[in-house]
């Protein structure tokens, strides 16, 4: 066999590691890597995970997080100056006068609306931003599932248990217990809007296991829960007569004399234009910042992932939390190159493959939790030097996904993985036959805005819910926990946010806390040309924005 | 290296490349046309065709590998309004589908939709079993749908299949579906507060008492 030969999508050396990994794969069957202590979990962590390395972080020099470390690529954004000129913008001219504004319109987003309108806003009294077309998020990206403890040997006690240890106890305990409790509410609402989950023939809820869970309690549609879940919310909202904007960014919160938040200025896209949002409550549902590829880590997320709520938010004095934390979801595709840093859902792992190295060993339990999980696979790869390099130079280790059909029974890939099997297929590659090559890849802001039980966060007038807030995970997040959180918290905020709004008066509007930022900016002595929030991320090649020449 | 030809304009691209990542290698930056970026949101849907062959072909510009001799455009929005609907007074039958969508008993079952469809969809089944009242089977076979709208574009009856196909999945989601008698009880036990106490007990224990616990919790088999 040539090493540089394709052989059913994997090259020849390829081919040479994946037979070691069928040798041992009968022994394997019967045996699983043991757990990690909670002492050996620190220890890897502290060692290998890329939050801890210290040179990829620095304190942030204005706001109220003054001094906190952060992520570069986070702090440039927190340190940069805030794309409207409170000159270049005529306030007294308001486009959209509503009782509650909702930015982002993604799960959380929708989610929001449905409720505030249950709430009794009306549909005319709500607007949807969204910077891309309707549900074109991270929720829809996602495939493993949903936690609900809803079954008998389980408990929701047992999953805030599960979720502290996951967040290693760094949570903000008010904001983990109501997602526990709320979960099951909100399964059985997805259901009566029509979202179907895998159940056997009786009505029982198939379920699994996800990383750090001591029960089986994955709830999935396929592994297109995210999307399944989604399609049902957009189709929901539009029936509701739910105005959106899409293609429309909101580049700057409005505030008023009282220092409120007020509503938002908002940014067509297309032809540039500016809006004026006027809003008695302002909901943030804007997720996260996979796209600022943070540490050259490629990534899980959607196209406009890039962290607008968290610069937001602060240019109005919201404080943040735990932002130092980034989820790396341990296995993202690291072959074939096309779909390098997609993800590979932990379901997999879920329903029996284990993480193996290039000769075919065992090297940690396959389901610790995800921060965890990613480290001892960069261990594996980069000090134990046992991954398999691609032709483009990037280390990976194998996830034998064959085991599945074994352990569950021939066709259950096609059967519950199917999003994954077409993935793969599409590169000739057969995961039911051959093993996959994976790697981290950058998933999840595990921090973000501070907010109250209600979802309202220091400044009155404004709320979050969903990935752009801090707390409910601490600094890890479990599996199954995102879409339950934009669920549980995403129905709460359209709550809060109708109420607040019934009383609600709006003041004079203004710009002030810009011009405010910007003075603080230059009392920091930061000195850059750098804007924010940055609303795409930059994907041209250097060689053609080096000579891109703007003159019409 | 390959050349594509990005509405009819010719460029050099890395062969490795996605039909994406293409489209920006060359000094695009999207705005329109992508979404999720990694085969779920059905933004990016692309026609083309290859050199000296007639077939017109569709795939997701995030999912497929440039190939030399490309011709591509993209699909950023499918010409169709979402009609509206009341699922709580509707009932689970294909005359409920057929009034909101009368266009699909036109089917001339020529199963072109199904050819577009990038996610390999058997989409005119789906629609035959629609007409014949299975919705579960069109729930089943449809289920991986991600709306990108290839096969309503392609279709000579002018059905917008994938719109179909949602109302007839949450027609099935949520009338034909059997309850989950745990989920049920389990939310009576919420509603009624059972858990309340020992969550509460939970949060106000001390550190090094909450690890114990969590250490001990028993690992379902």
């Amino acid at each position: 066999m040539k090493k540089t030969e394709i052989i059913k999508g994997y090259l020849g050396y390829m081919r040479e590691s994946i037979e070691a990994v069928e040798k041992t794969r009968e022994k394997r069957l019967k045996e699983t890597f043991p757990l990690m202590t909670l002492e050996e979990r620190d220890e890897i962590l502290k060692k290998l995970h890329p939050d801890y390395r210290e040179e990829a972080k620095r304190p942030v020099k204005v706001g109220p997080n003054k001094g906190d470390l952060m992520p570069h690529e986070v702090a440039d954004l927190l340190e940069a100056h805030p794309l409207v000129k409170p000159k270049d913008v005529d306030l007294s001219s308001v486009d959209f006068d509503v009782d509650v504004l909702i930015i982002g319109g993604g799960g959380a987003g929708m989610t929001v609306a449905l409720w505030a309108n249950y709430a009794g806003v009306d549909a005319e009294n709500i607007l949807i931003v969204q910077k891309l077309r309707l549900g074109d998020s991270n929720s829809i990206m996602s495939q493993g599932g949903v936690q609900a403890a809803d079954k008998s040997n389980d408990s929701p006690v047992l999953h805030y248990l599960d979720v502290l240890g996951g967040g290693h106890f760094t949570n903000d305990q008010k904001l983990a217990s109501r997602l526990v409790l709320d979960a099951p509410m909100l399964i059985k609402w997805q259901e009566d809007l029509g979202v179907i989950y895998d159940k056997e023939s009786d009505g029982t809820m198939v379920t699994i296991h996800g990383g750090g869970t001591c029960r089986k309690r994955m709830h999935s549609a396929r592994d297109y829960t995210g999307l399944e879940i989604v399609r049902n919310l957009k189709d929901e909202v539009i029936n509701k007569s739910i105005p959106i904007l899409e293609f429309a960014s909101a580049v700057e919160l409005l505030t008023d004399e009282n220092k409120h938040v007020a509503g938002a200025i908002l940014y067509n896209m297309e032809t540039q234009e500016y809006h004026v949002a006027k809003a008695k409550s302002t909901v943030l549902t804007t997720g996260g910042f996979g796209r600022l590829h943070i540490q050259g880590f490629q990534t899980t997320n959607h196209y406009g992932a890039t962290a607008d709520g968290i610069v937001l938010a602060y240019h109005v004095g919201t404080k943040l939390r735990d932002l130092d934390s980034v989820q790396y979801h341990p296995t993202g595709a690291a072959y074939p190159e096309q779909i390098v840093g997609l993800l590979v859902t932990e379901k997999v792992r879920g329903l029996g493959a284990q993480p193996v190295n290039k000769n075919g060993e065992q090297f940690v339990y396959p389901r610790e939790p995800r921060d965890v999980e990613a480290s001892a696979i960069i261990r594996e790869c980069y000090e134990r030097n046992n991954g398999i390099e691609t032709p483009t130079g990037m280390r990976g280790v194998w996830l034998d996904s064959p085991m599945i059909e074994i352990l569950q029974g021939e066709g259950t890939i096609a059967k519950k993985l199917p999003a994954m099997l077409r993935q793969y297929k599409r590169f000739d590659i057969d995961m039911t036959q051959d093993p996959i090559l994976v790697f981290p890849t950058l998933h999840f802001q595990n921090g973000g805005v501070i907010i109250k039980e209600n979802t309202e966060t220091h400044i009155q007038g404004l709320f979050a819910a969903g990935e752009v807030t801090g707390g409910t995970h601490g600094k890890n997040r479990l599996m199954g926990n995102s879409i339950l959180d934009y669920s549980v918290f995403g129905r709460i905020a359209g709550i809060s946010a109708a109420k607040h709004a019934k009383n609600a008066k709006i003041g004079k509007l203004t710009l002030d806390h810009v011009t405010k930022y910007e003075r603080m900016l230059k009392e920091a002595g930061v000195e850059t040309d750098r804007k924010a929030p940055i609303l795409l991320p930059e994907y041209r090649e250097e060689k053609v924005l080096s000579r891109a020449l703007n003159i019409f | 290296m390959a050349t594509i030809y990005i509405m009819g304009k010719a460029y050099k691209v890395p062969n490795t490349l996605t039909i994406m990542k293409a489209i920006e290698y060359v000094g695009y930056r999207f705005i329109r046309s992508c979404g999720c970026r990694g085969g779920f949101c059905g933004a990016c849907t692309t026609f083309y065709r290859v050199k000296s062959d007639y077939k017109l072909q569709v795939d997701l510009a995030c999912q497929k590998r440039v190939e030399d001799g490309m011709y591509i455009v993209q699909l950023p929005f499918i010409p169709a309004e979402k009609p509206k609907w009341d699922l709580d007074k509707m009932k689970p039958t294909t005359d409920e589908v057929i009034r909101v969508f009368p266009e699909i008993t036109r089917c001339l079952s020529c199963n072109v939709c199904t050819q577009a469809c990038p996610q390999d969809i058997e989409v005119m089944r789906a629609i035959q079993a629609i007409r014949r009242g299975d919705l579960e089977d069109a729930t089943n076979l449809t289920f991986d749908c991600i709306s990108c709208g290839a096969c309503s574009i392609r279709c000579p009856a002018e059905i917008t299949q994938y719109q179909v196909f949602q109302l007839a999945r949450r027609l099935y989601g949520k009338y034909e579906t059997i309850p989950s008698k745990h989920l049920m009880e389990r939310l009576k036990e919420t509603e009624e507060g059972k858990f309340d106490d020992e969550v509460t007990k939970l949060m106000g224990m001390e550190l090094e008492e909450l690890k114990e616990l969590y250490k001990k919790r028993e690992i379902e088999k």
